[in-house]
């Protein structure tokens, strides 16, 4: 008894989805059978095989039908069977732009990251990751999906502890002890959910499709809601599950570090919309106040401990801890406006981090370090590098005109009409966000530069070509974000219908209002 | 010809594009004429727009260019309302934009980075065009944040110095805290009326309870107050005196500052149905102009003084906000923008002839050294002071009008405004220009003696002259008892809910101008008793007003020293309490805390292998349960 088939998949007669998985894979074991000695040829090998990738990304974009709610360029092979396993992929208007964003920063992260001692391993993890990424935003079966969402643990394990800071030992084992924790919970969850499917329908699946008709009564719901969270909630991260995170980002490889924050953090927020909304479409509106209120608090705590840090790579981990709180709140607002809103910022923010993570990497470069109190009057020696700085931070402050702010603002509207009061209090955090940047720009590029900050060399054209459709995308996506929400919206709809009409538990009374779809 | 208005947006748009481009390479002089023509341009757009809509029955012109933001029932769109406001806004900003943009080719000259600042200042017109002629409350936010960050940036213009540096922070910061008003606002009105676009949310107001359209009222408030330096958030703007002061001149007291009043003016609709919010509005307007007013009675440095009468004024245009005299506002904005931009340009001026010194203690008889600049300024001052028949009598005098007839209480508070206005604008006139010169000895304090004030070129007094010009025919616009009021009837189609008509009773009008005009003079004569001579005597610059009413000192104790220790113990904590509650689950959970301190000193292998274990412990569970369901 299958309830609920409610997507209507297209598929296409290019493979796009699989070469996107397939060649970053192949990629990376090329680049492993190469010898260690032919750096140049690995760098070109890596770098050709992630710009084809984006190409890929950009066409199977373009291909991409604006309007269409379902998943487009869909896949489906079963490979075990008897497990009720099978490769089925897709993209709809959510993971889309999350896929394209990936094969973009991937090839900035090998230009941006520069010369690395033992190279090939550094970039065949790197690509390993991109494939893991990929495949866990286009994977449309539970069992595929967290083989993928475990896959990109261990290239980033390897690529932290290989080529990551002083600390990196202690950083690398608490970032995999902490998302591997989660991860086993989620496994437990997602065999739980199949097998109750299994016994309302006889049907072993673990196709999301199929799996998001089934019913759970309210605890049992809400367990597996709270199961599959845990592993999304460190992932993101989510307040309280965040600690990872500051020494991880801290530590990391900065071609390592834009992935894991640019990528892999979002990998949590779009698991939440994937599967808890979908899946867990009930629970997810007894849980809503409790994560609304996460949320808020990630947003405000995450400013304020902002404030109070003196390296750069810091500043940015406690940055996001808030931009993901937005991005919960808007998922959790159950708006259209909101939840585009969310979507449209897991994309802006990974532009947003990406970039900062590029700079404060050249300045580590320039200065041997990220600490803002050694940091003075950089604007003076380096103004284009100041320049470029100031328009992500503006971005991220939420200045409009620039990308974060269109997503900022649709989460904080959308919320307020369906949650008023998270809202408000969500909203002061665009203080706390100007007040802990502008403190870091002032410290780290104000003032007068004297000694080493003087000889501060200025960004390079090398650089600057690296950094240059970051800060292009900023100000596009600011000023048209409109061919974005075209493609979003739709999809976005089609999840809410989970939380509003997919949404009843076993024996409880259902009622049928929208969560406020329309607004 | 009214579709001339995109073309306003476009020249500084374009000013701003080549300059960010090819500044570097163009050098000073190239870059400071063309952000001058670009503005000159748009200010011929702008009067080419105006004759426009003269023309038209019809003065609500939508230009739709494109959609910005559509989700939902969330509809966005870049599109310009061309009204009698929009375009009044736009005439004088760019008119007075454009001779600011000239005299900075002079002030600036020499200066590092000028091309930057050029960069700047067009970015900021553009910025401020779009925040007039936005057709709905978003984009107006646009517009808002844009001025905002360009002020940010010109406010720390001198970045190497460590009170610009600040100074800039501080307006960026305080202006966010009004931003979340400006937020709030906005949500709560898509809520009641599903739009943002101003004509319809005018269309919708009766979805609005009392209540609701008070909340609002009060958040456009705290937003106006953030951006127009009104009290609780009016103290960023003297700092904000840092920055070169043709941006004084042009952001801090002709265009940005008054943005907040030209919004509460453009929401007239919404406020019509709160007479509860405007009561605050007017009670903070009042308020904001006395406080402000009494500080400036006591600053030594001539911006200071200036910034502060600023603060002041804006608070007599909130004020009659407050009262529903919106045309009242406007008129005083206007006027306020010619003198007020005059007498910032004559500062300059000052500052540039005597090499950089502000302080008035420092100045004196500059009358011989500087005549443009001093009959300039003289001219500047009693427009400022509301000397009969200058602009502020009229323009200040219809706003005590309005007041005396909604709030008596608040009019006394204004009557005594208007004689500290009188007087501190006296004092700084007096100390600068007249007594006897004592800029030509070293300073106690060790700064040298400066021997030669000169005038300044003509790309600077030729401004200064213009706008003297302008000051003394800006009043025509709106003369009330001459029965003349063409601006008044020029804005009426906006103000609709406008609450005060100066036609009401003219005796009454007649003795409150003479109230007026004697307030005036008492302010002039007191200071002139008091400051001919110079600085020596007088102790009239009490403590507490020459500290702000330790305005400053309160917020960094109630706010910023607690603030700063809790981010710091909430840093300690997400170390020790979360990071360490978390660690320490896992521990338990593990059963292996010996393991995890071993992990901690770096051996890794161990916990691999441990993960290792759990994932094929794992992998036989789902085989297991997978064949055996």
């Amino acid at each position: 008894m299958i309830t609920h088939v409610a997507i209507s998949p297209t598929s296409s007669s290019f493979p796009f989805i699989g070469i996107l998985i397939g060649l970053p894979a192949l990629g990376a074991l090329v680049l492993a059978l190469l010898p260690r000695q032919a750096k140049q040829a690995i760098r070109w090998t890596a770098l050709g095989v992630s710009v084809v990738s984006l190409g890929v990304a950009v066409a199977m974009a373009i291909c991409f039908k604006a309007g269409n709610d379902g998943y487009q360029f869909f896949t489906n092979h079963s490979w075990a069977t008897s497990l009720g396993v099978s490769w089925m992929t897709g993209v709809d208007g959510i993971s889309l732009f999350m896929v394209v964003l990936t094969t973009l920063l991937v090839p900035l992260a090998l230009l941006g990251a520069g010369e690395h001692r033992r190279t090939k391993p550094f970039t065949a993890w790197l690509l390993l990751l991109e494939a893991a990424c990929i495949g866990s935003f286009v994977s449309l079966d539970l069992i595929l999906f967290f083989f993928f969402f475990e896959l990109t643990l261990i290239p980033s394990y390897f690529l932290i502890a290989g080529w990551g800071g002083p600390a990196r030992a202690a950083a690398a084992v608490k970032f995999f002890l902490y998302t591997f924790l989660g991860s086993a919970m989620m496994l437990v969850g997602i065999l739980y959910v199949a097998f109750t499917h299994e016994a309302q329908t006889h049907v072993l699946t673990f196709s999301l499709q199929a799996l998001e008709g089934t019913k759970f009564s309210g605890v049992a719901g809400v367990l597996l809601f709270c199961a599959f969270t845990i592993g999304f909630a460190i992932k993101a991260p989510i307040f309280p599950f965040h600690t990872w995170s500051p020494d991880t980002y801290a530590e990391s490889p900065i071609g390592a570090v834009i992935i894991l924050s640019g990528i892999m953090a979002k990998l949590g927020t779009y698991g939440i919309i994937r599967f808890d909304l979908g899946i867990f479409g009930h629970a997810s509106r007894v849980v809503a106040p409790v994560m609304l209120t996460l949320a808020v608090i990630g947003m405000i705590y995450g400013a304020i401990v902002a404030c109070a840090q003196r390296d750069l790579k810091r500043i940015i981990a406690y940055s996001s801890l808030a931009q993901m709180g937005f991005i919960v709140l808007g998922i959790f607002s159950f708006s259209t406006i909101g939840l585009t809103g969310s979507v449209l910022l897991m994309v802006n923010h990974g532009i947003i981090t990406a970039a900062f993570f590029l700079l404060i990497g050249w300045i580590v470069k320039r200065r041997g370090t990220s600490n803002a109190g050694e940091l003075v009057g950089l604007q003076g020696p380096a103004p284009v590098l100041a320049a470029t700085f100031t328009i992500v931070m503006l971005a991220s402050i939420g200045l409009p005109g620039l990308n974060g702010f269109v997503s900022e603002y649709l989460v904080l509207i959308g919320t307020f009409i369906t949650h008023r009061w998270w809202a408000v209090v969500g909203v002061t955090a665009v203080v706390f966000a100007a007040l802990y940047l502008l403190w870091a720009y002032q410290r780290v590029f104000h003032g007068k530069a004297e000694g080493a900050n003087a000889a501060t060399k200025d960004l390079s054209w090398g650089e600057r070509a690296v950094i240059a459709p970051l800060i292009l995308l900023i100000v596009v996506l600011g000023i048209f974000p409109g061919p974005i929400l075209h493609r979003i919206e739709p999809s976005v709809r089609h999840t809410l219908t989970h939380v509003s009409t997919n949404s009843c538990a076993v024996g409880s009374h259902c009622a049928t209002q929208s969560m406020g779809g329309s607004k | 010809m009214i579709h001339f208005a995109p073309v306003m947006l476009f020249f500084p748009l374009l000013g701003f594009l080549v300059l960010v481009t090819f500044g570097r390479r163009m050098g000073e002089k190239a870059s400071g004429t063309i952000a001058t023509v670009a503005i000159g341009l748009s200010f011929v757009a702008a009067l080419i727009t105006f004759l426009g809509l003269l023309g038209q029955s019809n003065r609500e012109v939508t230009e739709n260019l494109y959609t910005w933001i559509p989700v939902g029932s969330l509809h966005v769109n870049i599109a310009l309302l061309v009204d009698p406001l929009s375009i009044t806004m736009c005439l004088f900003v760019t008119f007075i934009s454009a001779l600011i943009h000239l005299y900075s080719t002079g002030y600036m000259h020499g200066e590092r980075d000028a091309t930057k600042f050029f960069v700047y200042l067009n970015l900021f017109v553009f910025s401020m065009l779009v925040l007039v002629l936005g057709n709905n409350l978003l984009l107006t936010f646009v517009g808002w944040e844009g001025v905002g960050v360009c002020s940010y940036w010109l406010v720390s213009y001198y970045f190497d110095k460590d009170a610009a540096a600040s100074a800039g922070k501080k307006a960026f910061i305080y202006n966010r805290v009004g931003d979340v008003g400006l937020l709030l606002a906005m949500f709560l009105i898509f809520d009641k009326t599903g739009t943002l676009n101003y004509l319809d949310i005018f269309g919708h107001l009766g979805s609005f309870t009392t209540l609701a359209a008070t909340m609002a009222v009060l958040a456009l408030m705290l937003a106006a107050a953030g951006k127009s330096a009104q009290i609780p958030l009016f103290n960023w703007l003297p700092d904000a005196m840092e920055g070169p002061t043709p941006v004084s001149a042009l952001i801090h007291a002709a265009t940005m500052v008054t943005a907040g009043v030209y919004l509460l003016c453009r929401m007239n609709p919404l406020l019509s149905l709160s007479p509860d919010g405007r009561v605050v509005i007017a009670i903070i307007g009042g308020a904001t102009a006395f406080v402000a007013a009494t500080i400036g009675t006591s600053q030594r440095d001539i911006k200071k003084v200036l910034a502060f009468s600023t603060v002041s004024q804006i608070g007599f245009m909130v004020l009659a906000v407050g009262t529903g005299a919106y045309v009242a506002a406007i008129f005083l904005m206007i006027c306020h923008a010619f003198y007020k931009a005059l007498l910032f340009l004559g500062s300059g001026s000052v500052i540039h002839g005597l090499h950089g010194e502000q302080d008035i203690d420092r100045m004196g008889a500059l009358r011989k050294f500087m005549p443009i600049t001093f009959a300039t300024f003289l001219i500047g001052w009693l427009a400022i002071a509301g000397v009969p028949p200058f602009a502020s009598f009229w323009s200040k005098g219809d706003v005590l009008d309005s007041v005396y007839r909604h709030y008596p209480a608040l009019w006394v508070l204004g009557i005594i405004t208007a004689i500290l206005t009188a007087y501190y604008m006296s004092r700084l006139f007096f100390l600068v220009f007249t007594g006897k010169a004592r800029f030509d000895e070293p300073a106690a304090d060790g700064r040298p003696a400066i021997h030669d004030p000169h005038e300044s070129p003509k790309v600077m007094t030729i401004p200064l002259v213009v706008l003297a010009v302008g000051t003394l025919l800006v009043a025509g616009i709106d003369l009330p008892w001459m029965h003349a009021h063409t601006l008044k009837a020029f804005l009426e189609p906006v103000f609709t809910t406008n609450l005060y008509d100066p036609n009401e009773s003219s005796g009454l009008q007649i003795i409150l101008a003479a109230v007026d005009a004697i307030m005036a003079v008492i302010g002039i004569a007191v200071a002139w008793v008091a400051w001919r001579n110079g600085p020596d005597r007088p102790k009239l610059e009490p403590k507490f007003l020459a500290n702000v009413w330790y305005w400053d000192n309160f917020y960094d104790a109630i706010i910023g020293r607690p603030g700063q220790r809790l981010a710091q113990e909430a840093a300690r904590a997400d170390v020790a309490v979360i990071d360490g509650a978390v660690m320490g689950a896992a521990a338990v959970v593990t059963k292996r805390a010996q393991a995890l301190r071993r992990i901690q000193t770096g051996q890794v292998r161990h916990y691999a292998l441990f993960i290792a274990a759990g994932l094929v412990a794992i992998l036989v569970f789902l085989l297991v349960k997978a064949f055996h369901p």
